[in-house]
């Protein structure tokens, strides 16, 4: 390949993905491209198929037609573990927490997700220091320290939204997809937000779903707007603030 | 949290040792029902892996029960195998052949989920029940098979205490290695299962392997508890690997508390002596039972493992308002 030569070989590649529902079409020929180090982010409105598109990025849904590509790897028919293995993490817009877990428990089980050891049942997960050590370098990060014993169902929203991004990070992805950190997030923890994703390590490449737009202008350098599953039209930031198009899917018409 | 986690397993260990003292002493009465509580908390806590631990509610947990009792009764009775030293490879056969049946059905089952589950693995033990009650020339049919004897080897375990020895050492190490699986990574990896699957998958975990890896060792403990049973009971039947053996192993699990293993043990213990005690004493017995396990599904939907926690919850929320209000102010 030729981009490899420039050692320039795209993270993720989609060609032409489309989903349909029996007759919904939710995700139309969808192409995109993004590098090492890029911060995309996808708008659209609601039901416009971010999320669909998400799931079959990440192979919780099979797609209809169309490839997905990590590292240059066609994986389309992966499952789910595969992919996350080739260096890939997910949020969820749902919160998808381990309710009756702890904090440190969450995150050691993010950890071993990719370590062969996950797998012994001879030794109890508490002599694995390596893993322990690793969690509470996460858990710092993030300033969970002190909640590192409670439970996760009994943390507050907002910090739910931030554990979610913890527990993408303990895979040490190359990608990371996020599915509206600030969903349900007062406006100064949205802020707060943004200013966490923006001290991420900038190899990673961030593609993103939001509808609070400070945190996408903020983090994004390129979005793409999505509508009725395809893509209406990318570019930088300012170029979608002004487009004409766009304005008139948000407050437009219908 | 770590030193409650030991004054727990002090506890357990006390119980263990009161036991293996205290019960040989009884009268021969309870000691057989003690082997057999034991020899049958083997399989609810092989269950509790399944339900408790991994969210996975089976309905065919005798079936491996059943498939262990019958070849011990099969090879003692036909190939008058199993009554010295061999004793020991039936118990190996007993875990590999109950074993090497779950991994056939889990390919059928695992794929499923919730009640789903509940119902593949529910017909899935209906079929061992028939070839129980049809296969008249290998399993005797209804009338089940009878062991002569039990094994001798150096020790007899035709001795009531010897053989509450050994069942208690199997149900020991069982606990053990059981207890030790779930704080495992692999254990661990079952309880993010049981509370959010897709996350498990979007982590790197195929979440199909992982059950069906616990699936078999379910199944291989409810083998090894069914070899202990057949020469515990003496007798083989159908009854054994009927649906309400089955019910009954989930129900004891749930009674004591599921996903803590020591609970299942608890339940077996109350339900095998409620039902032997009260079926001497009134005729209406099953009533009382029934009334148990409403009782506990109504009011302590964590089983009888869940009262101390219920207590301190309740304490808390009347002494010092402490744990709510710190819930409500948590920083955001």
């Amino acid at each position: 390949m030729n981009t490899q030569k420039n050692g320039n070989l795209p993270v993720l590649e989609l060609k032409g993905l489309s989903k349909s529902f029996g007759g919904l079409h939710a995700v139309r020929d969808v192409t995109l491209k993004i590098m090492p180090g890029d911060r995309k982010a996808i708008i659209g409105p609601n039901g416009a198929g971010k999320t669909t598109l998400f799931n079959l990025i990440t192979g919780i849904f099979p797609s209809s037609s169309g490839q997905v590509l990590l590292f240059g790897q066609d994986v389309t028919s992966w499952p789910s573990h595969r992919r996350t293995a080739m260096g890939m993490a997910r949020t969820f817009q749902i919160t998808h927490l381990f309710p009756k877990l702890t904090v440190l428990d969450n995150v050691l089980l993010a950890i071993k997700g990719l370590r062969s050891s996950k797998f012994v049942m001879w030794r109890f997960l508490s002599s694995y220091s390596e893993v322990y050590d690793k969690a509470h370098h996460l858990l710092e990060q993030a300033a969970f320290m002190d909640r590192k014993d409670t439970e996760v169902r009994y943390l507050s929203h907002g910090e739910q939204r931030q554990l979610e991004i913890v527990l993408g990070l303990a895979s040490d992805p190359k990608i990371l997809l996020l599915d509206e950190p600030a969903a349900g997030l007062s406006s100064g923890e949205s802020t707060e937000m943004a200013e966490f994703l923006m001290k991420l390590d900038p190899k990673l490449a961030i593609l993103l779903i939001e509808h609070d737009m400070d945190v996408v202008f903020d983090v994004a350098h390129n979005i793409s707007v999505l509508h009725f599953g395809e893509v209406l039209e990318s570019g930088s930031p300012a170029q979608i603030r002004d487009s004409a198009k766009v304005q008139e899917i948000y407050l437009g018409t219908d | 949290m770590l030193k409650s986690q030991k004054i727990k397993i002090m506890i357990v260990a006390a119980a263990l040792v009161a036991i293996a003292v205290i019960v040989p002493n009884t009268n021969s009465f309870v000691i057989l029902l003690v082997t057999r509580a034991l020899a049958f908390s083997i399989l609810v806590m092989s269950l509790d892996i399944l339900l408790g631990y991994t969210g996975l509610a089976s309905l065919g947990q005798a079936a491996y029960l059943g498939v262990g009792a019958y070849a011990t009764a099969i090879l003692a009775t036909k190939y008058n195998f199993g009554l010295g030293w061999d004793f020991w490879l039936v118990i190996v056969f007993g875990i590999l052949f109950s074993a090497a049946l779950a991994a056939v059905f889990g390919l059928l089952a695992i794929r499923a989920t919730g009640v789903y589950f509940l119902m593949i693995t529910l017909a899935l033990g209906q079929c061992v029940w028939g070839l129980a009650y049809r296969w008249n020339s290998l399993t005797g049919g209804d009338n089940g098979i009878n062991l002569r004897g039990r094994p001798k080897f150096g020790i007899d375990l035709a001795n009531d205490v010897t053989f509450f020895y050994v069942v208690f050492g199997f149900f020991a190490v069982s606990l053990l290695l059981m207890y030790v699986l779930v704080r495992s990574p692999f254990g661990r990896s079952l309880s993010g299962i049981r509370e959010r699957e897709l996350r498990m998958q979007i982590l790197g975990y195929n979440t199909w392997l992982h059950k069906y890896i616990a699936f078999i060792i379910a199944g291989g403990f409810g083998g090894l508890s069914g070899v202990l049973w057949a020469h515990t009971a003496g007798i083989v039947s159908p009854e054994n690997v009927v649906l309400t053996t089955s019910v009954d192993a989930l129900l004891m699990a749930v009674l004591g508390g599921a996903g803590t293993l020591v609970g299942g043990v608890i339940g077996t213990f109350i339900v095998i002596a409620l039902r032997e005690y009260l079926s001497t004493l009134v005729p209406w017995w099953q009533y009382v039972l029934g009334a148990v396990y409403v009782l506990t599904i109504l009011y302590l939907p964590s089983g009888l493992m869940g009262i101390p926690e219920r207590i301190r919850q309740r304490r808390n929320a009347l002494g010092k308002p402490d744990d709510p209000k710190k819930l409500a102010t948590a920083p955001s």
